[in-house]
């Protein structure tokens, strides 16, 4: 269990590293950084092997920071942060193997990549409030690098929303932290200390806090309506930082919600509950109608995230011990299956073809040209549609149950968006894959050259994440296992037993 | 009064050392070295000015701490910290000097720096109105020559006239302020004018004297609405002067600025922790404070001058500290040294980064840094770690500093008064700020070069300088406790 942190140093080891390799080649670059993410995968799935589940979270590190301000480096995982930190393994080795291509400035690439990864795996392990933002603002800037230099369509744009959202967001939660560290007398940031000294706060101070340090968060995991962030940073970024984006960056805003916002106010969370549902709802559904009527194939998976997103806040904020599980499991099949879709769109297809739009696309035959790809779409598209068999399945249906348990009318209307889901995932396999050339007037036919073979880079990332997705698919409990009793958690309990709305 | 010359003479050690570094830098110059190309003789006198300046430091830190010359001077722990980190901060403009070209009379910049340096010393350490005004004079005199010193641009004389008019005026109100508090109290000694004004209230004589030295020091710390000057200073002056006036300059004042306030007008301070605040100066700071953090990060955002950028920014910064003098009260000074000195590194870094672009062409406009990382890859990596650490992002030492100062104010008594909310101002802004950081980062990390522009050689000091200053932003940051432990 001991070795956990190492992701963490592994990962900012390797940005140095990859940064140095290159100077040599970008080969070097790749491997280097392919290693380094490949260990701390490494690490974190045979930490997992020894993992016992139980209440609360396990401590592994615990050092005195800045003793003047109480604050300590603490790191301590439960089954919902190993969850997380097993999804981050899995989604920084495909985002290196889907970006082998990169030849400008490689080492640039992967070091401010790794950066990004040992910031989440940080994120994911930290039980100081402070220690927290820390790793969690480390994962932002480096968003705006990869965005700005190795982006595609309108990539300044998007990459400077994008960054201004996340920053405006971790604003919101450093306020409502230091308001909260104030109000509690500046003795300590642990979670848990904050925890139990904002039962002391006044009603009004807690719903306060609540909503500052939720909404920050809630920016990230792209909650209507300060989601607008997510398409355009999705569209404008590289392949390997779409998957990230969507696969680890939004689940750390999730992450936050739960693991900071939820578990020291439960009180605001009570009150908030409705809010939250409701925008939730409408962020499933809205986003699902946006992706219905998209021209380019990213902005679909784009805001199919938003929409998948929304329904990890939902499952928050129905605050019972099945939909919080089911949020957790959302947030882990979201990230594996976005990742894959983002993965078969951006490089698979835009990279051959250097087209996006739908129209462009079917006028190609592209299931004939790139079998593959079309293959490892479908599968992504039925596990993002919530097929059994995939992830996708048991995860909403989780979520779908513990929200009907708190407000059936939340969980018909959640409902409707699945169909939603449902459509613009099979009209987008339609479109994109299984065009027909007939209709070809006027626009790109086939093209010119034959299109180049998929990579062998390429199958593996995608084999990795259709196993995942597939394996969580068939049996969940390996996740829910780890996942539930760590809800058996004073703090937790606290959290669903509070909330009722 | 116990006139103990002896220990003067002692506790005035590392003033000495500068003072006779600048001596023989200048002797030696007009003696041996006058034959010599400009280069060598400033790198000369550099090389002196720095061991001056290290033999200082050994002075201070091993300086015993108490009250000197009957009380004029006070060497706390405060003190101490400033100077250090004064010449901590002089070490490193000198490191931007040796990169810029060298200017037609080196050894009198390099003597003109150590004499604003020992104002600097001076002002950290002042207990006493007369010493405070004229170590404010010493180092704002060397300043205004500084800001004037390169003759070939007639941009740089602008500075230098608009510095001094300004800073001419300033020191006024500050006189007039200072001998009304003399008419009110009869005393120039900070624990006796505490201790008569514990007695008085706020009459309207006191109030005009509070006034005309918040108004003096408003325009010294570049504070809107007295920040005028700053952005034509920064933009005009030789790299190294702006440096100076942007970094160990703001440090020693702000030192001074809370140890006058605290020190002396303690009793009529007021209060900003509650809805129902109690008259007094903290007020009037707050609203200086939001006024800065405002006028100082909206006026950046419309910048398209590097200088005038990190003018603005400094504005903003300047709004920052002030927080952190208003939070000094009950948080003590760490805070606000932290941020002040962190901020001090980063500024001084980033405007080595620009002395040494500044080699290969001009560096004016921001487009001009453009393709900073083909053209030197330390140079742009330095740079995103100075401009990082302004904008407040973590490991690095300007996020701590702004965490600090803000936790400080905020536990003032929450969100009740309105120290509270001028720290939610500024996270809130924070968040607009760095959008003009990454306007910057934009051009030197992912810009592509201009056709004609050629690589830049970074020369071995200011390389040596440019590392360390960002390697100690990132070393404080990562370690907090390393500053904080001075107190």
């Amino acid at each position: 269990m001991n070795a956990l942190p190492c992701t963490i140093y592994v990962s900012f080891l390797g940005a140095v590293l990859a940064l140095v390799a290159g100077m040599r080649s970008p080969g070097t670059a790749r491997w280097v950084a392919l290693l380094s993410a490949l260990l701390a995968w490494g690490i974190a799935l045979s930490a997992a092997v020894n993992f016992v589940p139980g209440p609360g979270l396990e401590t592994i590190v615990n050092h005195p920071w800045i003793p003047s301000m109480g604050i300590r480096y603490h790191l301590a995982v439960d089954g919902i942060s190993l969850t997380l930190i097993i999804l981050t393994g899995i989604a920084a080795t495909a985002g290196i193997l889907f970006s082998w291509n990169i030849e400008e400035r490689a080492g640039e690439f992967f070091a401010l990549f790794l950066a990004l990864i040992g910031g989440v795996y940080g994120v994911f392990l930290s039980a100081d409030a402070f220690t927290l933002f820390v790793f969690y603002e480390i994962a932002i800037v480096p968003k705006y690098f990869l965005i700005a230099i190795w982006g595609s369509t309108n990539r300044e744009y998007g990459a400077m929303k994008l960054v201004l959202y996340s920053f405006a967001g971790s604003a919101l939660v450093l306020a409502g932290l230091l308001w909260a560290y104030a109000a509690a007398g500046a003795h300590s940031f642990g979670l848990h200390d904050l925890a139990t000294a904002a039962t002391h706060f006044s009603h009004s101070q807690q719903l306060g806090m609540f909503a500052l340090v939720f909404l920050g968060f809630a920016v990230l995991a792209g909650m209507f309506p300060f989601h607008t962030w997510a398409p355009t940073g999705h569209v404008a970024a590289p392949t390997a930082a779409s998957m990230l984006l969507a696969g680890v960056v939004m689940k750390l805003g999730a992450y936050g919600c739960l693991r900071v916002a939820m578990t020291i106010f439960p009180t605001g969370l009570a009150f908030w509950q409705p809010t939250i549902a409701c925008l939730a709802i409408i962020g499933i559904i809205y986003a699902g109608l946006v992706a219905l009527v998209q021209d380019d194939f990213k902005f679909v998976i784009g805001y199919s995230s938003v929409s998948h997103m929304g329904f990890v806040l939902l499952g928050l904020a129905a605050a019972n011990a099945q939909a919080v599980s089911g949020a957790v499991l959302q947030m882990f099949s979201h990230g594996v299956v976005a990742g894959l879709l983002f993965a078969v769109v951006g490089r698979m297809v835009y990279e051959r073809t250097h087209t996006r739009q739908l129209a462009d696309l079917r006028a190609m035959p592209l299931h004939r040209l790139l079998p593959f790809a079309a293959a490892v779409f479908v599968v992504a598209g039925l596990a993002s549609m919530g097929m059994p068999g995939f992830s996708g399945f048991p995860a909403e249906l989780t979520i779908l149950i513990g929200t009907w348990k708190t407000s059936p009318l939340w969980a018909t209307f959640a409902a409707a968006g699945v169909l939603v889901a449902a459509a613009f995932t099979l009209r987008v396999i339609q479109v994109s894959f299984f065009g027909s050339a007939s209709i070809a007037d006027g626009r790109k036919a086939a093209p010119a050259h034959p299109l180049p073979p998929i990579t062998l880079a390429e199958k593996a990332g995608a084999l990795v994440l259709v196993a995942s997705t597939v394996l969580i698919g068939l049996k969940p409990d390996l996740l829910l296992d780890w996942i539930n009793p760590a809800l058996q958690s004073p703090l937790f309990q606290a959290v669903l037993k509070g909330g009722k709305p | 009064m116990n006139l103990d010359y002896a220990g003067l003479f002692h506790a005035l050690r590392p003033e000495t050392s500068l003072v006779v570094g600048a001596l023989i830098i200048l002797g030696l110059d007009l003696s041996i070295f006058r034959r010599h190309t400009p280069v060598e003789r400033l790198n000369l006198a550099l090389w002196i000015g720095a061991l001056a300046v290290l033999a200082a430091a050994a002075h201070v830190w091993f300086a015993p701490e108490g009250p000197v010359f009957g009380g004029v001077l006070i060497l706390d722990k405060l003190a101490m910290a400033t100077r250090l980190g004064v010449l901590g901060l002089t070490l490193l403009t000198f490191g931007v000097a040796s990169a810029a070209p060298a200017p037609r009379n080196p050894a009198e910049q390099v003597a003109i720096i150590l004499f604003a340096t020992t104002g600097f010393l001076l002002m950290a350490a002042a207990q006493q109105l007369l010493l405070a005004f004229l170590a404010l004079e010493l180092a704002s005199l060397s300043l205004y020559v500084l800001a004037g010193f390169d003759k070939t641009r007639p941009e740089s004389a602008e500075a230098a006239l608009k510095y001094f008019l300004f800073g001419g005026m300033a020191a006024a109100f500050l006189l007039f302020g200072f001998s009304l508090i003399y008419g009110l109290t009869g005393s120039i000694e900070l624990p006796q004018i505490a201790g008569q004004l514990f007695h008085v209230t706020l009459s309207p004589l006191l109030v005009v004297a509070l006034v005309m030295v918040l108004v003096a020091f408003g325009f010294k710390a570049a504070a809107a609405p007295f920040h005028l000057w700053a952005p034509d200073v920064y933009e005009g002056a030789p790299t190294s002067s702006a440096a100076l006036i942007a970094s160990a300059s703001k440090l020693a004042g702000f030192t001074l600025f809370a140890r006058l306030f605290w020190r002396e007008f303690g009793a009529v301070a007021g209060s900003v922790s509650s809805a129902h605040g109690e008259p007094g100066w903290l007020p009037a700071v707050a609203v200086i404070a939001a006024v800065s953090m405002l006028i100082g990060n909206f006026g950046a955002l419309a910048q398209s001058n590097v200088r005038r950028l990190l003018a603005y920014s400094a504005i903003a910064h300047a709004g920052n500290l002030l927080l952190g003098v208003i939070a000094a009260g009950d948080a003590g000074p760490a805070p606000f040294y932290y941020y002040a000195a962190t901020y001090g590194l980063a500024t001084v870094g980033a405007f080595g980064v620009i002395a040494v672009a500044e080699r290969a062409g001009p560096c004016q406009k921001i487009t001009d840094l453009a393709g900073l990382h083909r053209r030197s890859p330390l140079l742009a990596g330095c740079l995103a770690v100075f401009v990082l650490s302004l904008a407040g992002i973590p490991p690095l030492a300007g996020f701590f500093g702004k965490f600090t100062v803000f936790s400080a104010a905020l536990q003032m008594g929450g969100l009740a008064g309105p120290a509270g909310w001028l720290a939610m101002l500024a996270i809130a802004l924070s968040a607009l700020a760095l959008y003009y950081y990454l306007v910057i980062l934009k051009q030197a990390l992912v810009a592509k070069p201009a056709p004609d522009a050629a690589p830049i050689a970074v020369p071995a000091i200011a390389k040596l300088a440019l590392v360390l200053a960002a390697g100690l932003i990132v070393l404080f940051g990562v370690n907090p406790s390393l500053l904080l432990g001075l107190f």
